[in-house]
């Protein structure tokens, strides 16, 4: 349903202002020109209505017509999302492919979720329960790896009078009435929130379990939890999108949201091709069947750029409010920022920093402050973390974006240019990067794994800092300088870095580390590192150490040693005590 | 006023600034459309429309404004976007930046006509590009595998071999095959070849090297040369690239595309960004130049509905060598990796001069491997990488400790990192190295090293290449 609301009177780019009603509401979704290109409005002076335009505006005329909806920008939610490959405005590309082929057409309106499939559903409520927002009406198995829960809309309550018998509903066929304070309502499982705000919970709680990613370096050093913000900043080439590949390919997150946000299609047409292919470790189902990916690429139009992160996110949270943890990738944060800027730069607003707009700050933070723990309004346990990539210019940390990421988020994974360079991946700097969920998630470590965790991060971590300062020695005066003692720690920092840290997302084996398989290496490398310890105090020499058939042992079980035959790692361990009995009884 | 050819004419304009104009009095003009700009003789040249109002709209001339006057300019909206012709025939032709023939001949017959500016390419409509392209360049083949389909720039810097390198590839790049297999000749690339404020020289330099390896009859060449109109730039890349769609999406050709030079793009759009007083992000470039570049950069790869492809072979100077200039950095958050070509490298005769550490192409992990190149491939070069980053630490150590003091392993460390330099990435010009000569050099190369130093590669690729003879030298 739309309504003419006035003209335009003046186009620059994605900008457009025009000339009519003022009943137009902020944010409100409108149709632009005979072709009804979808826009938002952005900004009202008077009759001037000034609207971002989600796409290309070429060939617009000063006097096309504009139309109202009297709505805000939404998405569908329903059954039917999960392995769904959206635009930044929630069209289906896949079915923009079939309406105007290889290339992304204009004007064309598209329903995200497809009407005609007919969903198994099976309720949880009878007619006469009395049910608030959120209530679980019933399940529908949306793919064989997740279940989704037909919820109730947020802010409705009433008294169900009529519930559909289990059988097969396509999302607009009422499954439910209910009578409310207003009349009786139909209940579909189709539901409409607007993007731009957050979907409500009961109440929000403190972060306790990892998210596992099965990368070392985050969840051994670096820990994101279940409902934290991470962000990976890194210059080009660095990492970040593999790295948010690996987190969605491998986490224990029950559904994954990747936005591609300003990035290139290429990556977008990968993730398509791979993940019907690969299997959740732990669903045993293709990781496609827990997955949504917008995709909303370089060449597509800023504004609809601007619009994918709240679209996704909005999801994300639909899927939390069923019980389900959920992880989101956004890459990249900067593009998004940047679509900000464009926008903000065409309507000649005041810049901050750089030419961004001085609300940025704010808009991260809501962002951010969408991640969460929360317990749902329907009584589960649900989360949505996020993980944002920041693309800094010249790969350097200081500018804007970084910098007030860095206030919103916990986790910081700092990706490394001489790393990457030097072709160690992931280029997790282990010195720049921090969590602060450490402690958050340490009792989860020592109740689900058995570990003492906390304690050997610390130790490993220690010699990590400790090489650093050495290293800066040996640079000036070369490693013979060093007593054995300092180099043994050289020794061991360089079975972490390279033995546990390095881990490549191309290995078949090594592309994914079940917790059990880090801690027990990161226990080995350290019962290493103590033995030699003792007998370097005893007098020998480091090159002994050095040349121990165990170190290449050490520093190929990350690949040699399966997954799933971690009784390996004790042979290794039986290998360390027997070359160290021997050593330590030549040194008496 | 008056409507004339569907469009509509306007004499005389408000405003004249740099290369732009401001007109006044204009019923309804569209956003981007395409203008013609006569002068008081007459004179024609043509312009886009920037930003329109309800009676105003700002006006880009691609060859400037010198010459114009405010009472005697004529302006005709022509009420639809820049195209240009396309046809296979305009294989072998020259034009200038904005698709005009200059060599002579008659305007290409075309098959359609078609907007500068393309349309993005559906995520789901693309083809993840797999294919290698051999280019007989080890620091490319070995290191830096290029894909069909791919968007590999040339990180360059004035002075430097960018040019000979990019001719070379294009000499010698045939679809690749698994190592031992002879490389298949029927796939021939379409050259599209796109110059954007270079001299002469280097333009006669590119048309000679076609000439010579008779690809001729391949290429199409734009020419924006350096005393071409600024502006004019910036439709260049685009026409190029629109027929370069054509040519591999509607003919189901393998193009290849060399875009030369992106930092006299770039100036060019800062330039009207800073005339128009938009607002700059850093070094002056407007904030939307990301944006700009990807819209170009993106029209690249493969997809279902074609055999064809475009790769890209953009090629730009980074200002002072500075590879964090948001030129290079923007771009290679864009393009699909980058080849860097480095100073350091030229002074001591290498050619050609890659400094493989700070390359990458991104694209490569998928175009290796068993089947395509090697099984050992991936595993090789990373050991390959790996070894000669630690060459890197180990020169500045001995810069402080000298070469005796070394260590042995780090003294053959060294001696690596010379052979790498001298023997796989150098080559000469004309040398077209198989993809398993490059393999086999570079195991000859690891085996300068102790085997326990090589832990990226299995023990039993070490087993089966480590210490072999070359079958080859
Ligand atoms: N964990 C990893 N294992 C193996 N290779 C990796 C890993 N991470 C990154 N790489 C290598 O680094 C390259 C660049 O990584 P990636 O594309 O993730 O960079 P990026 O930071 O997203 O860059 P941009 O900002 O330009 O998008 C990859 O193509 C791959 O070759
Ligand atoms: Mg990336």
């Amino acid at each position: 349903m739309s309504w003419q609301i006035g003209t335009v009177i003046w186009i620059n780019g994605p900008v457009v202002r025009v000339r009519g009603s003022r009943q137009v509401s902020m944010l409100e979704l409108v149709e632009v020109g005979d072709e009804h290109l979808v826009g938002e409005v952005i900004g009202l002076e008077g009759d001037i209505i000034t609207i971002q335009v989600y796409e290309e505006t070429s060939g617009m005329r000063p006097g096309a017509p504009v139309y109202g909806t009297g709505m805000p920008l939404s998405v569908e939610l329903g059954p039917g999302l999960l392995r769904s490959i959206f635009d930044g405005i929630q069209r289906p590309l896949p079915v923009m492919e079939m309406h105007t082929g290889s290339f992304i057409g204009r004007g064309v309106h598209l329903t995200p979720l497809y009407r005609k499939d007919r969903w198994s559903f099976t309720p949880q409520v009878k007619a006469g329960d009395t049910i608030t927002g959120g209530a679980i009406l019933g399940t529908v198995p949306e793919t064989q790896a997740l279940t989704h829960r037909v919820m109730a809309p947020p802010e409705i309550e009433g008294t169900l009078t009529w519930v559909a018998p289990a059988g097969e509903y396509t999302i607009d066929e009422p499954i439910a009435r209910l009578r409310t304070k207003n009349g009786e309502q139909e209940l579909t499982m189709l539901q409409r929130w607007p993007v731009r705000r957050p979907r409500p919970y009961r109440s929000r709680l403190a972060p306790a379990e990892p998210l596992v990613t099965g990368q070392r370096v985050l969840d051994t050093f670096f820990p994101l939890a279940k409902g934290g913000a991470a962000a990976i900043p890194g210059g080009f080439g660095a990492g970040k999108t593999v790295t948010q590949h690996q987190i969605a390919k491998w986490s224990d997150a029950q559904v994954v949201i990747y936005i591609g946000c300003g990035e290139r299609g290429n990556e977008m047409t990968e993730v398509l091709q791979e993940f019907p292919e690969l299997v959740d470790p732990r669903s045993g189902r293709p990781l496609m069947e827990r997955t949504v990916l917008i995709a909303n690429t370089s060449n597509m139009p800023v504004a609809a750029r601007e619009a994918s992160i709240y679209t996704g996110i909005t999801i994300a949270e639909y899927y939390r409010d069923m019980g389900y943890h959920v992880a989101l990738m956004a890459d990249s944060t900067s593009r998004w920022a940047e679509a900000l800027r464009e926008i903000s730069g065409r309507l000649e607003e005041m810049p901050a920093e750089e030419g961004y707009p001085a609300y940025l700050a704010a808009r991260l933070a809501e962002f951010y402050e969408r991640a969460g723990y929360v317990e749902t309004l329907n009584g589960q346990l649900g989360s949505v973390s996020v993980i944002g990539a920041v693309s800094p210019p010249g790969g350097d940390f200081s500018e804007p974006v970084t910098q007030h990421t860095k206030r919103f988020i916990r986790c910081f994974w700092a990706l490394d240019k001489a790393l990457a360079s030097a072709r160690h991946f992931p280029s997790v700097n282990w010195l720049e990067s921090y969590s602060e969920y450490v402690d958050d998630v340490a009792g989860w470590w020592r109740e689900q794994v058995g570990r003492d965790w906390q304690t050997m991060r610390a130790q490993a971590m220690e010699i990590l800092t400790e090489e650093s300062r050495l290293q800066r020695i040996v640079k000036l005066v070369g490693p013979d300088a060093l007593p054995d003692e300092q180099r043994l720690i050289l020794e061991t920092a360089r079975l972490l870095r390279e033995g546990f840290l390095q881990q490549s997302a191309l290995d078949e084996v090594d592309t994914y580390s079940p917790l059990q398989k880090q801690i027990r290496m990161l226990e080995l490398i350290l019962h290493f590192h103590q033995r030699a310890q003792r007998i370097i105090k005893r007098g020998a020499l480091i090159v002994v150490i050095h040349d121990l058939p165990v170190v290449t042992d050490m520093m190929r079980m990350k690949t040699l040693v399966a997954n799933d035959q971690l009784e390996k790692l004790d042979d290794i361990r039986k290998a360390i005590d027997e070359q160290m009995d021997q050593l330590e009884t030549e040194y008496r | 006023m008056k409507e004339l050819l569907g469009g509509q004419e306007v004499i005389g304009v408000a405003r004249i600034e740099g290369p732009i104009v401001v007109v006044q009095g204009a019923g309804s003009v569209g956003y981007d459309e395409v203008v013609e700009v006569f002068d008081s003789r007459g004179r024609l040249r043509r312009g886009r429309v920037l930003e329109v109002g309800e009676d105003i709209a700002v006006v880009e001339v691609f060859a400037g404004t010198t010459g114009l006057s405010i009472d005697d300019t004529r302006v005709r909206f022509l009420g639809e976007p820049l195209r240009i012709p396309v046809t296979e025939e305009m294989l072998g032709r020259v034009f200038d930046g904005l698709g005009e023939p200059i060599d002579g001949g008659p305007e290409p017959l075309a098959d359609h006509y078609a907007d500068i500016n393309g349309q993005p390419i559906n995520p789901t409509a693309r083809v993840y590009p797999r294919d290698y392209i051999q280019t007989g360049i080890s620091a490319i083949d070995g290191m830096n595998t290029l894909v069909m389909g791919q968007k590999l720039p040339l990180f360059s810097g004035s002075g430097l071999p960018h040019d000979q390198l990019a001719a070379q590839i294009v000499r010698q790049a045939t679809l690749g095959a698994p190592a031992g297999e002879a490389p298949s000749q029927t796939a021939q690339f379409a050259i599209v070849f796109a110059a954007m404020g270079v001299k002469h020289d280097v333009a006669a330099y590119f048309r000679d090297s076609f000439a010579e390896s008779g690809a001729l009859t391949r290429v199409a060449m734009f020419l924006n040369l350096a005393d071409d109109p600024p502006v004019e730039r910036l439709v260049t890349p685009r026409a190029a690239l629109t027929l370069a769609e054509y040519l591999a999406f509607e003919r189901q050709m393998h193009v290849l595309v060399i875009l030369t030079d992106m930092t006299n793009y770039c100036e060019a759009l800062r330039q009207i960004s800073n005339i128009r007083g938009e607002v700059p992000s850093r070094k002056g470039y407007p904030g939307y130049l990301y944006s700009d570049l990807a819209s170009m950069y993106e029209r690249t790869g493969r997809i279902k509905t074609s055999e064809g492809s475009i790769t890209q072979l953009p090629i730009l100077t980074m200002p002072n060598d500075d590879i964090t200039h948001p030129v290079p950095d923007l771009t290679g958050y864009i393009t699909e990796g980058q080849i860097v070509l480095s100073r350091d490298l030229t002074h001591q005769d290498i050619y050609p001069p890659i400094a493989v550490l700070p390359s990458l192409s991104r694209l490569m992990k998928d175009g290796i491997g068993e089947g395509r190149t090697r099984a050992d491939h991936s595993h090789l070069s990373a050991q390959l990488y790996a070894a000669y980053a630690h060459v890197q630490d180990v020169r500045s150590l001995a810069s402080v400790i000298g070469e005796e003091e070394l260590s042995t392993v780090d003294q053959q460390y060294l001696q690596f990192g010379r052979a790498f330099e001298r023997e796989f990435i150098h080559q000469g010009p004309t040398e077209n190295r198989s993809i398993e000569e490059t393999l086999t050099i570079g195991w000859r190369l690891l085996s300068m090293l102790p085997q326990e130093e090589l832990t990226r590669v299995s023990p039993a690729e070490l087993q089966q290449y480590y210490g072999k003879r070359d079958a080859t030298h």
